[in-house]
C-alpha cells in the first residue's frame, strides 16, 4: 500500500514536471508546426539564470521566499530574449522551407546555445537550494516528501487551467485556434500571422525556461542540463498528440506514472519504458493519442 | 554505360590507390583521424541515401551503436577476435534489426520518420545504460583484433592494417551505393523525395523502395559502427547510442552534402580534423562550431562541402567533377 502511494505520488510529481516542460513544446508545434529542439536550451537557460540569480539574492541577504519571484522573472527574461532572438534571427527565414530543415536549424541553434551557456556561466555546477529548503518536508500517508516537489503539481494544474482558459475563452485564443486550423485562410482573413508566430514562440520559450527555472532548486544545474529533457519532452508530446494541450497532459501522466512504476519495481527499465511507450504510440497512432483535428485541404 | 566507366567509380578507385599509399606514409595520429573519419563516413553514406529522399533519421545511432556493441560483446563474451568475423557480425545484426524495424518506419515521412527512429534508438540507449552486463554508462574497452589469424604485435601496425581494411571496405561500400543509385530503384530515390504520389502512379511502391533504402542505410551504419569500435578500442552509450550521436551523424550528412558518394568521406574527415583542433584551441566551443556550421550550411551552402568541392573543380577543370545530377538540386 505504502509503495503504491509512493509510486503514485512520485509519478504525479514527475508527470507535473514533464507537463510543465512539454507545454511550450506542444504549443509551438501546434501553431507553427516546428519541432523545436531549442526547447532544451530554453530549459537549460531558465535553470541557469534562476540558479544564478537565486544565488546572488541569497548572498545579498534577500529572504529565501524571494527565490519564487526570481524563478518567474528569470523564466520571462530568458524566454523573451532567446525567443525573440531565435524567431526573428533564424526561424522567420525558414517558414517556407522543409519541416525537417527547420528541425535541423533548431538543432544547430541548440548546439550553439549549449556552448554559450558554458561561456557565460562556466563549467561549475550551480546550486539554488534556498526555495526548497524554505518549504521543508511534509508527511503524506506515512511518507515524507519535500514540499517543493508537491508545489510542482500545483504549478502544473495552474498552467493547464490557464492555457485551457486562454485558448478557449479569450479573443487571442480564438485567433490562435484559427491559425492552428488553417494558416493560409487566417492570413486571407486579415490575421497578422507573423505576429501570432512571434508571440507563440516567445510564449513557448517562456514556458520552457519556466520548466528549467522551477526545477533548478531541486537539482545541481550543470553542463548538459538540457540534453535529456529534449527527448523526454519529445516523448511526452508525441504520446499525447503533437500540438495538443490535453494531449501533453495525458502524455505527461502516462510517462510519469509508468516511469515511477519502473523506478520502484524494475529500476533497470526506467529509460526503456518511456521510449517503448513512445514507439508503440507512434506505431499505432503516429499523430499521437489526442492530435488536434486537421483541416482537410483540397 | 557500365559501372567501370562511371567517372565517380573511376575517381573512387584512384582515390583508394592514393589513400593506401598515403596511409603507409603519414604519422600515426593522422592514421587515427582517418580511421575515425572513414568509419563514420560509412554510416553517413547510408544517411545520405535517405537524405536524397528527404528523409532524416534522428536515430541511426541505434544501428551505429548496435554495430559497435556487437563487436565489443562478441569479443568479450565469445572470445572471437578476428576483425572480419566481428565486422560481418556487426553489419549482419544491424541489417536484420533494420529490416524488421523497416516494416514500421517505412510508412512514415518527415518529422514522424525522424521521431520514430529516435524512439527506437533511445530504447537501445535505455537498455544499455541500465544494464550492468552490457557495460552500463561506462561501456567496454576492446582488445586489438586479429586479421584473418594475423595478430600485430605493434599497435600502430595493427591500426594501419585496420585502416587498409577500412579503405577497401569503404571503397566497396561507395561503389556499391553508386551502383544502387544508378539502378532504377536508386533513381527512384530522388523521385520519391520530390513527389511520392507520381512515383506510385508509375507503378512503383514507394514504401518498398524506402524499405530497401532503409535496410541499406542500417547495414552501412552497423558496419561503420563496427569499424568505429575497433578504431577507438572502446564502446560507450553516450557517444555512440544517445540521440546526440544520431545528431552528429545527421550533421556530418548535411555537412558533406548529397552530391556524391565520395562526399561523406570528405565531410567526415573534415569533421574529425575540425574536432581535434577545436578541442585543442577552444575546448568549450566545439558544439558552437558544429551548430554554427549547420546553420551556415542550411542557409548558404545547401549542397554541403561537396558543392564547394564541385565548384572549385569546375573552375579548375571546366567540368563537373563526377557530381551526380542531385549535386545542387536536392539541397533546397
Amino acid at each position: 500500500m505504502e509503495t503504491a502511494l509512493t509510486i503514485l505520488l512520485d509519478g504525479l510529481v514527475f508527470s507535473s514536471y514533464l507537463f510543465i516542460v512539454s507545454l511550450g513544446l506542444t504549443i509551438i508545434f501546434g501553431v507553427m508546426k516546428i519541432l523545436n529542439v531549442t526547447h532544451g536550451s530554453f530549459y537549460a537557460w531558465g535553470a541557469y539564470t534562476a540558479a544564478f540569480l537565486i544565488g546572488l539574492a541569497a548572498n545579498a541577504g534577500w529572504p529565501d521566499w524571494a527565490g519564487f519571484g526570481i524563478i518567474f522573472v528569470a523564466a520571462i527574461l530568458v524566454g523573451l530574449v532567446l525567443g525573440l532572438l531565435l524567431e526573428r534571427g533564424i526561424l522567420q527565414f525558414m517558414y517556407q522551407r522543409d519541416e525537417v530543415l527547420i528541425v535541423l536549424a533548431t538543432f544547430g541553434s541548440f548546439l550553439v546555445l549549449e556552448d554559450v551557456i558554458l561561456l557565460v556561466f562556466g563549467v561549475n555546477p550551480y546550486f539554488a537550494f534556498q526555495p526548497m529548503q524554505l518549504l521543508g518536508a511534509v508527511e503524506l500517508g506515512g511518507i515524507a516528501r519535500d514540499t517543493y516537489g508537491l508545489t510542482l503539481i500545483g504549478l502544473a494544474v495552474v498552467l493547464a487551467a490557464g492555457s485551457w482558459l486562454a485558448l478557449k475563452r479569450t479573443h487571442w485564443g480564438k485567433l490562435l485556434s484559427a491559425v492552428i486550423f488553417d494558416r493560409e485562410l487566417s492570413m486571407a482573413m486579415g490575421l497578422n500571422v507573423s505576429r501570432v508566430y512571434i508571440v507563440t514562440f516567445v510564449l513557448g520559450a517562456i514556458l520552457g525556461a519556466l520548466g528549467g527555472a522551477y526545477i533548478a532548486p531541486t537539482v545541481s544545474v550543470a553542463p548538459g542540463f538540457g540534453v535529456d529533457v529534449i527527448v523526454l519532452s519529445f516523448a511526452v508530446v508525441v504520446i499525447g498528440g503533437m500540438g495538443s494541450v490535453p494531449g501533453a497532459m495525458i502524455g505527461a501522466l502516462a510517462v510519469g506514472i509508468v516511469r515511477a512504476l519502473a523506478v520502484h519495481k524494475f529500476p533497470q527499465f526506467e529509460l526503456f519504458v518511456i521510449y517503448a511507450v513512445m514507439a508503440v504510440v507512434l506505431v499505432f497512432r503516429p499523430e499521437g493519442l489526442f492530435a488536434p483535428v486537421k483541416a482537410r485541404k483540397i | 554505360m557500365s559501372l567501370a566507366r562511371d567517372r565517380t567509380v573511376q575517381g573512387l578507385t584512384l582515390a583508394l590507390g592514393v589513400m593506401l599509399i598515403v596511409a603507409a606514409l603519414v604519422p600515426s595520429w593522422i592514421v587515427n583521424q582517418l580511421l575515425f573519419g572513414f568509419s563514420r563516413a560509412i554510416a553517413v553514406l547510408g544517411l545520405m541515401v535517405l537524405w536524397r529522399t528527404r528523409l532524416v533519421s534522428f536515430g541511426h545511432a541505434l544501428y551505429f551503436g548496435l554495430g559497435a556493441y556487437t563487436v565489443a560483446l562478441i569479443e568479450r563474451y565469445a572470445q572471437v577476435s578476428d576483425a572480419f568475423v566481428l565486422l560481418a557480425a556487426a553489419a549482419l545484426l544491424s541489417t536484420v534489426v533494420g529490416f524488421l524495424i523497416g516494416f514500421i518506419v517505412r510508412r512514415y515521412r518527415d518529422i514522424f520518420f525522424a521521431m520514430l527512429n529516435l524512439a527506437f534508438s533511445m530504447i537501445l540507449y535505455g537498455i544499455l545504460v541500465k544494464t550492468e552486463a552490457l557495460g552500463s554508462t561506462d561501456g567496454f574497452t576492446i582488445e586489438a583484433p586479429t586479421y584473418a589469424g594475423i595478430a600485430f604485435e605493434d599497435a600502430s601496425q595493427g591500426k594501419l592494417a585496420l585502416l587498409c581494411l577500412l579503405l577497401v571496405v569503404g571503397w566497396a561500400c561507395a561503389v556499391g551505393v553508386q551502383a544502387y543509385l544508378r539502378s532504377t530503384l536508386g533513381r527512384l530515390t530522388t523521385a520519391i523525395g520530390d513527389n511520392e504520389i507520381r512515383v506510385e502512379y508509375l507503378g512503383y511502391s514507394a514504401e518498398k523502395a524506402i524499405h530497401i533504402k532503409y535496410v541499406l542505410s542500417t547495414f552501412l551504419a552497423g558496419l561503420g559502427g563496427g569499424f568505429m569500435a575497433l578504431a577507438l578500442g572502446q564502446v560507450d552509450p553516450d557517444s555512440m547510442v544517445n540521440w546526440t550521436a544520431s545528431g552528429e551523424l545527421v550533421f556530418v550528412t548535411i555537412l558533406s552534402g548529397p552530391g556524391s558518394v565520395a562526399a561523406p568521406f570528405i565531410g567526415s574527415f573534415v569533421f574529425e580534423i575540425l574536432r581535434t583542433y577545436a578541442f585543442e584551441w577552444m575546448p568549450h566551443a566545439w558544439q558552437m562550431i558544429v551548430g554554427g556550421t549547420l546553420l551556415v550550411i542550411i542557409f548558404f551552402v545547401p549542397g554541403g562541402l561537396w558543392a564547394l568541392v564541385a565548384r572549385v573543380a569546375e573552375r579548375l577543370f571546366g567540368a563537373r567533377a563526377g557530381a551526380g545530377p542531385a549535386a545542387a538540386g536536392t539541397g533546397r
